[in-house]
Formats: structure tokens, sequence, C-alpha cells
């Protein structure tokens, strides 16, 4: 008994032994890999990420992490490695202990490029395939996908036995099947599962794989992956169609938005306002500004700086607009040549006021969190930004309706541009009607300003870019009906969507002109005219 | 005026005090005018300092006064002062050639350092030719021209554009075997594309790997093209974008990108009009790896370097300034002129346009460049990679200076045709034909 104790002792000891001595050689081995890090050579720099990650030490997935975040600091003079923490702090990258004493003074950042990043992600994707986080699996998932080492399998088929989530999972079985598709002595049965497998995910990275498939494949392998990308390719036209449909609405809602308030002022009153896109300027500029101040004071509250901005630029741009309207164009109303060289010296005044002001160089008025990125849906990409701006414009365009149907100062209006001296002699006073309707129509200009500089350069000649387009889609969708400026903006932007990827974004441009040159023509009150009495000779 | 004037002379006391003010003021003239005349030599500064070129010439004007006041503070040229003459084109083509007309007829300017654009150059480039003057050209542009009367110290296609592509080709820019042209639709971008779509095939591209896309100024609407730009780089093939799209239009193409998800290192984007600068007021993060390829980078260690930083900080009185690469063109085109009016021991445009050829300069990236007798300079060429602090990183440069090449020669019409002040004494002389003149 006590033999076999002793014995079991001297085994367990040994075997210890055993253990530590290749944790040593691995250690070894790990810092070894580390002094490719400090020669300040790209492709040095390769061959310590190619060595690190077959180390399989645990020290390498930080390691790289950091190399790939630019915090892994090297010594050139004493050969030595270091990685920054989040917060600052330094560690030995050889043992991830604090560095104590005080560290060398020539300490310079590992650069990368892009190569290198591509290593990482790829040395990373089968170092992390077993993280407890399901998103760092799932990006492990996707980096093996990318770059269908053969290498990693062993590592993927492990992970995929052992995950549970479904999403990682699937996309583990998709980077399984991109390897196995990209190998040369995967078995046939095994091949066309794969196939299966990338047909399931249909989309452009899945047909690439497909068509890049080896020459030498089994018949059988070759027609299933036929079959399977021409079925992509069909899926992927129709959600094209979608794809163009959805940038053309967003491209609408972007001109609609900023023809709206020249609907008003145009459309409505019949004053040729060529300072409208610098009301559409300021709209932007208040936003600069509000964001600005909310920077300074309330950092915190960052994301609801344009929540502030919409009334503010509304009450900028009204204002301004009463004051021209006060000051210029009352006296002008009936002589439209001339309303349209006073607003055009208008437009050059405020926009060399803006430029004195603010200084020529663009102002960068930053995305809210809620309007970066984007999202899959099916197969077209949605980002968050035109969407809201969608949806934003919607909004406007139901409230402008429902104000002037349902309030008095909207009936007023109307009455006032329907018949002016019928509606004077009920007792309305048009000249306050008039400055507040062109104060409205330049409020909506200014909140279209708002929408705009999330998308557009904040500049002083920010508003001359959308006149002539705001111009368009009034002129088009019929003078004085704002139901026919959303139906024409809609109409342009889907159109131009459609023509952009054949006839390129000039073309395009030209082409939707000569279109509606050729419609004025045929109908030379728009798509929706207005009949009745209210249209004047 | 006329009758007061009368007034006063038919007094006779007044009479005599006018003619010795008349008298005096006809002497302080003459003593004073040759003297001032020889005492400074005129320099012409042509950028605009207001409209929609402000933003990048404005500065290139403060780095020339820079220039100037440390030359004079080191003595000034052949013993005479240097005084600077600035006028405002103010963005307007056919403005820059009169104001060019005023500073050399007016002004009697020496040389002249100005414009950015290339329908700028053009525009001024007949004035120069008749009164025979001397400008100096500091951006990079498309080639295709060599006059007597400019000196290009900006890049030639083949000082900016081979090498990037050639970069991109490499193992370590990654391999591309696809390629997107984007470029903003006038004449830079497009030239420059027909060079390199010439290049590429040239090095065995097939047509379907190149997709060339021109875009109006100012466009803000990239969704459809960022993902055709998507979609052509996921088809199997290593995809690079080459990117001329110009000015303010490139914020809301690189903010489509990252909305987009086109990450640099699926599909990297190689500019040549974007500085740190224009990225210095945005978020950068999501433009980690992204490309741009100059002849000089504010990040370059190298001692010139340094110093030229520092003294442009204290000039300018703002530490967060950033030097770029027209900056640097006109440093070296300065210093040129200053040697080559010093080894002329004159400043006639004439003898100044014979020496300059083979003078040369040291550039701020460290080496030394040379004036060619194509009017061109040998530059080194850099390509950077974004980082996140906006800055660039250094992650390759050609091993030897690149001389600028005025006729490209890859395209048919100017592959034969050879620019050479020297010898030839012709900008257009074809080999072929043996005769000047295209």
């Amino acid at each position: 008994m006590r033999a076999v104790c002793g014995r079991l002792i001297a085994l367990t000891l040994l075997f210890g032994l055993l253990v530590l001595g290749a944790a040593a050689a691995r250690a070894g081995s790990f810092e070894d890999a580390l002094a490719g890090f400090t020669t300040d050579s790209f492709s040095d720099t390769a061959e310590a990420v190619e060595a690190v990650a077959t180390t399989g030490s645990p020290l390498a997935a930080p390691l790289l992490e950091a190399l790939r975040e630019s915090r892994l600091i090297f010594s050139a003079k004493d050969k030595k490695v270091f990685i920054k923490t989040r917060d600052g702090e330094l560690l030995d990258a050889a043992t991830t202990n604090p560095v104590s004493d005080a560290p060398p003074d020539d300490l310079e950042t590992v650069r990368i490029n892009n190569r290198l990043r591509n290593l990482i992600d790829a040395a990373l994707g089968s170092l992390t395939l077993m993280a407890p986080d399901a998103n760092r699996r799932f990006d492990a998932a996707q980096a093996v996908f990318k770059s269908r080492d053969a290498g990693s399998l062993p590592a993927l088929d492990k992970a995929l036995a052992a995950e549970t989530n479904p999403r990682v999972k699937k996309a583990m079985q998709e980077a399984r099947a991109a390897i196995v598709l990209n190998s040369s002595d995967a078995s046939e049965a095994d091949k066309i599962a794969a196939i299966a497998v990338a047909r399931e995910r249909g989309d452009q990275d899945a047909l690439a794989l497909l068509q890049g498939l080896p020459a030498n494949v089994p018949m059988e392998v070759h027609k299933a992956a036929r079959a399977a990308s021409e079925r992509i390719q069909n899926d992927l036209a129709r959600w094209n169609a979608v794809q163009n449909a959805w940038y053309g609405l967003s491209l609408g809602s972007v001109l609609l938005l900023a023809a709206i308030g020249l609907a008003i002022t145009f459309g409505v009153m019949g004053v040729i306002n060529m300072a409208h896109g610098e009301m559409v300027m300021l709209g932007a500029y208040t936003t600069f500004v509000v964001q600005e101040v909310i920077r300074q004071n309330y950092p915190g509250l960052f994301d609801l700086s344009l929540a502030a901005a919409i009334p503010l630029a509304f009450l900028v741009s009204g204002a301004v607009g009463i004051l021209i309207e006060r000051t210029v164009i009352q006296f002008l109303y009936g002589r439209p040549l001339e309303t349209l060289l006073a607003t055009w010296g208008l437009s050059l005044i405020l926009q060399q006021a803006v430029r004195a002001t603010f200084g020529p160089t663009n102002k960068e008025v930053g995305n809210p969190s809620w309007m970066s990125g984007a999202f899959d849906l099916g197969g077209i990409t949605i980002t968050y930004n035109r969407l809201w701006i969608i949806c934003f414009t919607l909004v406007v365009f139901a409230a402008l309706l429902a104000m002037l149907r349902f309030t008095r100062l909207g009936l007023e209006m109307r009455a006032v541009t329907q018949n002016r001296t019928m509606a004077a002699a009920m007792g309305i006073r048009t000249a306050r009607i008039d400055a507040l309707t062109f104060g409205l129509g330049s409020g909506i200009a200014g909140i279209a300003g708002v929408a705009l500089s999330q998308i557009d350069n904040v500049s002083p000649n920010l508003g001359q870019g959308y006149i002539i387009d705001s111009f368009m889609v009034v002129v088009f969708g019929g003078v004085g009906n704002l139901w026919g400026t959303l139906v024409g903006a809609f109409t342009l932007g889907i159109a131009n969507k459609f023509l952009e990827p054949y006839a390129g974004a000039v073309l395009a441009k030209i082409a939707i002109l000569v279109l509606i040159i050729l419609f004025i023509q045929k109908r030379p009150r728009g798509m929706f005219a207005l009949k009745g009495r209210a249209v004047e000779a | 005026m006329h009758k007061q004037l009368g007034a006063v002379a038919q007094r006779p006391h007044a009479r005599r005090w006018l003619a010795a003010a008349a008298v005096s003021l006809a002497l302080g003239f003459a003593s004073a005018s040759p003297a001032t005349a020889q005492e400074t030599i005129k320099v012409g500064i042509l950028h605009s300092l207001s409209g929609t070129m402000a933003i990048s010439e404005t500065t290139l004007k403060d780095v020339m006064l820079m220039l100037i006041d440390e030359q004079n503070k080191k003595g000034g040229v052949l013993g005479k002062k240097l005084e600077a003459v600035v006028v405002d084109p103010a963005s307007n083509w056919p403005l820059f050639a009169e104001k060019a007309r005023e500073l050399i007829s007016k002004d009697k300017v020496a040389v002249v350092f100005g414009c950015w654009t290339s329908v700028s150059r053009k525009s001024v480039l007949p004035v120069f030719k008749e009164l025979d003057s001397i400008l100096f050209y500091p951006v990079q542009y498309e080639g295709e021209e060599s006059e007597r009367n400019v000196f290009y110290t900006g890049a030639a296609p083949n000082q900016q554009a081979i090498p990037a592509v050639d970069y991109l080709m490499s193992k370590d820019g990654g391999e591309v075997k696809r390629w997107v042209l984007e470029g903003t639709d006038y004449v830079y971008p497009r030239t420059t594309n027909k060079v390199l779509e010439a290049y590429l095939k040239q090095k065995g591209v097939k047509d379907e790997d190149i997709m060339i896309n021109y875009t109006p100024f100012g466009f803000s609407d990239w969704q459809t093209e960022v993902s055709k730009i998507k979609k052509f780089g996921s088809e199997g093939k290593k995809t690079a974008v080459v990117s001329t799209i110009n000015g303010d239009a490139n914020v809301p193409f690189y903010k489509e990108l990252a909305n987009q998800g086109v990450k640099a290192t699926d599909i990297p984007v190689v500019a040549f009009s974007v500085g740190a600068e224009e990225l210095a007021k945005h978020d950068t993060k999501p433009l980690v790896g992204h490309l741009a390829a100059w002849n000089y980078f504010q990040s370059i260690k190298a001692p010139v370097n340094a110093s030229f930083i520092k003294s442009w900080h204290e000039f300018i009185k703002n530490q967060k300034r950033t030097t770029n690469d027209p900056m640097e063109a006109h440093f070296i085109g300065f210093n040129m002129w200053v040697k080559a009016v010093e080894k002329a021991k004159s400043t006639d445009p004439d003898k100044v346009i014979a020496a300059l050829p083979g003078i040369e300069a040291p550039n701020l990236t460290g080496g030394t460049s040379k004036m060619l007798a194509n009017h061109h300079i040998t530059k080194p060429v850099y390509i950077g990679e974004i980082r996140g602090d906006g800055q660039f990183d250094v992650v390759w440069k050609t091993k030897d200076l690149v001389p600028g090449d005025a006729w490209s020669d890859y395209l048919p019409g100017s592959k034969d045709l050879e620019a050479d002040w020297v010898e030839l004494k012709c900008g257009n002389y074809n080999t072929v034909t043996k005769r000047c003149g295209g």
C-alpha cells in the first residue's frame, strides 16, 4: 500500500515537473516571440504576431488586442515590450505584471498597418473562439470566416461542439464552411454541406466564396456550387432593387425637407426667395452653436443636442425670415424680378455675414450616438442617420399640414393667399399674416438645416447646394400644393437613385434635370396643379 | 478745387510757398524712389484669401510671409531685403489672371508664388508668358504641362499616384487586385485616373477589375457610391479605392464608409487630396488604416522638419496648426529661387529661369530636392496611414527621390513627349517627330 502511495506521489511529482517544464518552455518561446516587436519593422512584427499566436499562451490574446489598439509599447534599447492598459498603466508584456521601477526612456508604440491588422484579426479569431463573451466569440467566428485559415479548423470544431448561442453557432458553421470550401482535401459530402451553409448565408461574401471555388473540385460539388450561387445572385438582384428604393426614399426625404419651407414661401405666397438656402444654412449653424454650448457645459447631454437645436433653429431662421419680409420683401410683392434680385443679394449678405462670424472653414457638427452606424435588414444596409431623417421629414410634413388645416393661423394664411382683398375685408391683418407665413417657411428651412448638418458639411455655402434642388422639387410637384411637393421630392429621389448605379452620379443628375424640363414643357404647372379661382392667370 | 488753387496762386506769397513745396516734394520723391527700389526685392503672393479655396490657400500665404521674414533676418538676398506683395484673387479664376498682371506690371515683383487649383494655374499662364515672369506652383497636379515661366514644386502623377498604386500592389499594401478609381468630376481627377488606368492595364489588371466613378463637386449623398464600392470589393479579390475626391466632399464620403462598416482592413482608401488639416476636426476612429499619399507628412521625423514646425508655430502663434505638403513645396521652391538669384547675381527673370535647373535645396523630410530641366523637382513619396488622433503614420516610402515627369509615360498622347528647358529649350518636344510643339 505504502509502496503504491509512494509510487503515486512520485508519479504526481513527475507529472507536475513535466507540466512545469512544458509551461516554462512555452513561456520561453512566448518571450522569444516578443523580440520581434522591438525592431520597428512591419515584417518582423508580422512574424512575431504569428509566433505569439502559435505559442497558445493565455497571454497571447490580450497582447494581440493591445497591439491592435496601439497599446503595445516597446523599448528598442532594452529589447522589452510593454502593454499599456486602457487606464494607462504599464504592464510587462512577458508576465503581465505591472512595471514597478521606472520604465526605459525610449518607449515607442509598435506600429501596425492594414496587413498586420488582418493578421492580428485572423490570429485573434482562432484564439478567442472559446471566449466567455458571446459577442467576442461571434467576432472571432467572423474573423475566421474572413481568413479561411485551415489551421483554425481544429479550434473551430472544438468551439462549435461547445457552442450554445444560436447566433454564434451559425457564424461558426459559416466559418467552417468557408474553410472547407477553400481547402483542397475536404471530402465531397463535407463540401456539399458547406455549400448549403453558404447558400443559407446568401450574401455577397457567400457568393464570392462559391464563385472562388478551386477548379479541381468534383463534378457534383461544382454543380451544387453553381446552383447555389445562381440562387444567391437572384436574391441579391432583388435586394439590390429594394436597396435602391431605400436610397431613393432617403434622398427624397432630404429633398423634401429642403423644399418644404420653399413650398410655403414660393408655393403658397408666390415669393421667389433665393435666400431660402441661407435659412437652411442658419439652421445648421444654430445646431453647431448649440452643440458647442452643450459640449462645453453639459457634455453628458450631447445626445440630446439635436432636440434642443430644432426649436432654436426654427426660431432663429424664422426670426430672420420675418425680418427680411418686413424690411425688404413686403415692398416687392407682385414684382417677381425685383424680389429675385433682392433675395439673391440677401443670400450673399447672409453668407458673408456667417463667414465673417464663424470663419470660412467648415464647422464640425457631431452625430449623436443614436445616429451613427447601420443595421442589416435582410439583404440591405440601413444607416441610422438616414432612417431618422426620413422619419423626421415625415413628422415635419405632417405637422405643417395639420397646422395649415386645423389652426386659426393656418386658416388665415390660406385665406390671405387665396384672396387677399376678400381676406382683408373680413378683418384679417394681411400684412401680419404675410410676415408670419414667410417666417414659418423660413423657420421650417431652419429645421431642415438641423437635419442636413448631420449628413452634409456645415459651411457658409451649405444653402447653395440645395436651392436649385428645392425649386426643382416645388416646380415639379406643382406650385402651391404641399402634397405635390411630397410626391415630387420622393419621385425625383427614387428616379435619381435608380439611375445612379447605371449612369453615375453626374449623368444621373443631368438626366433628372432634362426629364424635368421635358415634363414642365408638357405640364407647365407641375404634377399636381392647383385648380380653381385661387390660381392667378 | 481748380478755382481754389487759382485763387491761391494769385497771391504772391502763397505762390512762392507753393513752388517751394512742389520742389521739395519732387526732390523728396526723386531721392526716395530709387533708394527703395534698390533696397527691396518684391515677391508676389497670389493665393486666395476669400472664397471656397481660402481654407487651403490662406495657410500658403502665411508660410510665404514666414519664409520671407526668415530670409530677411538672414540678411535678404543679394544684400537687399525682400518685400512681400500679397493680393487676393478670391477663388475667382479670371481674377487670378488680373491679379497676376497687377503683380508683375504694377508692383514689378521679381517672382510670384501662388495658385492652388489647376484651373487657376491655367488662367495665369498666358500672363506669365506675355510679361515674362516666374511662377512657383506648389500643389500636386495632373501633369501634362511644362512651361518656361512656371516651376512645379508639387508632385506630378508619377510622384504620388503611381507609387501609391505600387504600394497597394505590394505585399505590405495587401496585394490589391481590383481597383476603384473614385474622383470629383474635373480635370485633375480625370487626367490622373486616365494615367492610372493605363498604368494598371500595363500591369496586367483586367478591364472588369477597374471601376471608375465620378461625382460632382460638394457631393454629399454617398449611399449609392459606397454600396457600389462595397459590392465591387466583396467579389472575392482584394480591392482598394484610389480617391481623387476633392475638398469637403471627402467628409461625408468617409462618414458614409464608416456608417456602412467598410473598414480599411477590407477595402483601404488611398487619397491624394486629404491632409491632416481636413481630418483634424473629425472623429477619425472609424477612418484608422485608410491611406494618403504625399511627399511630406507632419509626423515625419527629421531635424529640419522639427525646426520648421517650431518656427511655423511661433510665426502663426498657434501650437495646433498643422503643416502640409504644399507648404513644404513652397519651402523648397522659395529656397531654390533664393539660390538661383544668388547664382545669377540678378533677379532678372530670364537669368533666374536659366539658373534654376540644377539648383538643389533641402526638403523637410531630410533629403535634398533638385530642380530638373523640365521645371519639376525630385521628391520622395510617402504613404501614410490615418492614426486614431488624425495624424498620419508613415508606413512606406520610396527608396530614392523620384524625379517629376511632366508628360506621363502611360498615356498614348504624351509618352513620346519630353520637356527640357536646358538642352532642347522646349516644353513638349516630340521624340518621334523630333520637333518641338507636341
